[in-house]
């Protein structure tokens, strides 16, 4: 049975041909390439952002001195200042806590895929539930932030017609022009659909792990490009911190 | 099903934890960690500008250099797969450029012309 599966896993290296390309399996190659499409696809959204962030004017005067309203572009940390269980304003701290949350959940899958090179099948169990908890408090962050950027503030925005908006949706919002509310669903929408699907993924291999699939198969190399898609969300995470809370 | 699925016929062998590896990639988190705590110190020390934004755009760049090479592993690949991975990105430094000058026109359209 052994050595069965470790010559499956030699000719599944060699890709067929004799040699293997690049030095890399074929799986972990097509998730390279899949990663390059998905890294398109989030410079498009984020640069999108940008051309309407350009496009529209900025606030001017001094930050304390900042109102929402339709004229000009939000100030982020004015419009991302809540935090649970705390009353008053604390500025981006919330969503330092998410981004902490993603890179201590990216260092604990490599710590499953460096466990997967030993054969260390209670290690990669560890570390990969560690992974799941990590992507699980993630998304219970976002639902927490998206709920109050849609419900609102309190405050609301008074139109000059009388009527008082409060929250966001897709058509209008009470931080700033109605673009502003729609690139923080898609672009923050799109990012938690990765680690919604990423979380999924993590669940089935850990399920392959537990009842030792790969044990079976000589090598944990599912669990290596499992890690490459997880590591790929918090890359996006990192750029999408910057771009849409920093800047 | 196949009756032999459930057996395993030779335990495998569990190597040790490799010390240098796991330092490492605890080396690795710190970094990521501190490089994100500065950005959220200079997201209130410094005044928004031109300044501000080169500065969080290096950190940030500096951070996924580190997710990339080190937690991605592109670091320790073949050098034609590290390239075949990077150079396309060329094309999104292309769009960045065209769409914010597209974006700063659209600005000036509407505000300093008034077009619409």
């Amino acid at each position: 049975m052994s050595t069965v599966s470790v010559s499956e896993k030699e000719q599944k290296n060699l890709w067929g041909g004799g040699v293997e390309p690049l030095k890399v399996s074929y799986g972990k190659l097509m998730m390279w390439f899949f990663l390059l499409s998905d890294t398109l696809t989030f410079s498009a959204l984020l640069v999108a952002y940008g051309l309407s962030r350009m496009a529209h004017p900025s606030f001017i005067g001094k930050v304390s001195d900042f109102v929402f309203s339709h004229d000009y572009w939000p100030i982020a940390e004015k419009v991302y200042a809540e935090v649970p269980f705390f009353h008053g304003e604390a500025p981006l701290v919330f969503v330092g806590i998410m981004t902490f949350i993603l890179i201590m959940s990216s260092v604990t899958m490599v710590l499953a895929v460096e466990a997967g090179h030993r054969m260390d099948r209670d290690d990669v169990e560890k570390w990969m539930v560690w992974t799941i908890c990590g992507g699980i408090a993630f998304l219970s962050c976002q639902a927490w932030e998206w709920t109050g950027f849609i419900i609102g503030h309190g405050h609301g925005l008074v139109l000059s017609s009388g009527e008082v908006i409060h929250g966001a949706s897709l058509v209008q919002n009470e931080y700033g022009p109605r673009l502003f509310a729609d690139f923080f669903f898609f672009i923050t929408g799109f990012h938690g659909t990765h680690v919604l699907s990423g979380v999924i993924i993590n669940i089935i291999v850990l399920y392959n792990v537990s009842i030792g699939t790969y044990e079976r198969l000589g090598h944990y190399e599912m669990v290596e490009k499992v890690g490459l898609y997880w590591h790929f969300i918090d890359l996006v995470w990192v750029f999408v911190f910057t771009f849409f809370y920093l800047i | 099903m196949d009756h032999s699925l459930h057996q395993t016929a030779v335990a495998p062998t569990v190597l040790p934890r490799d010390k240098a590896k796991i330092a490492k990639i605890w080396k690795t988190a710190l970094i990521l960690t501190i490089v994100t705590s500065m950005e959220f110190t200079l997201a209130f020390t410094i005044t928004r500008g031109s300044l501000l934004t080169i500065i969080f755009v290096s950190l940030t760049l500096v951070k996924a250099f580190y997710i990339v090479a080190e937690f991605m592993h592109l670091k320790y690949e073949v050098k034609i797969l590290i390239w075949s991975i990077v150079l396309p990105l060329l094309f999104v430094i292309w769009l960045i450029v065209a769409l914010l000058a597209e974006g700063n026109a659209i600005f000036e359209m509407r505000n300093i012309w008034g077009w619409f």
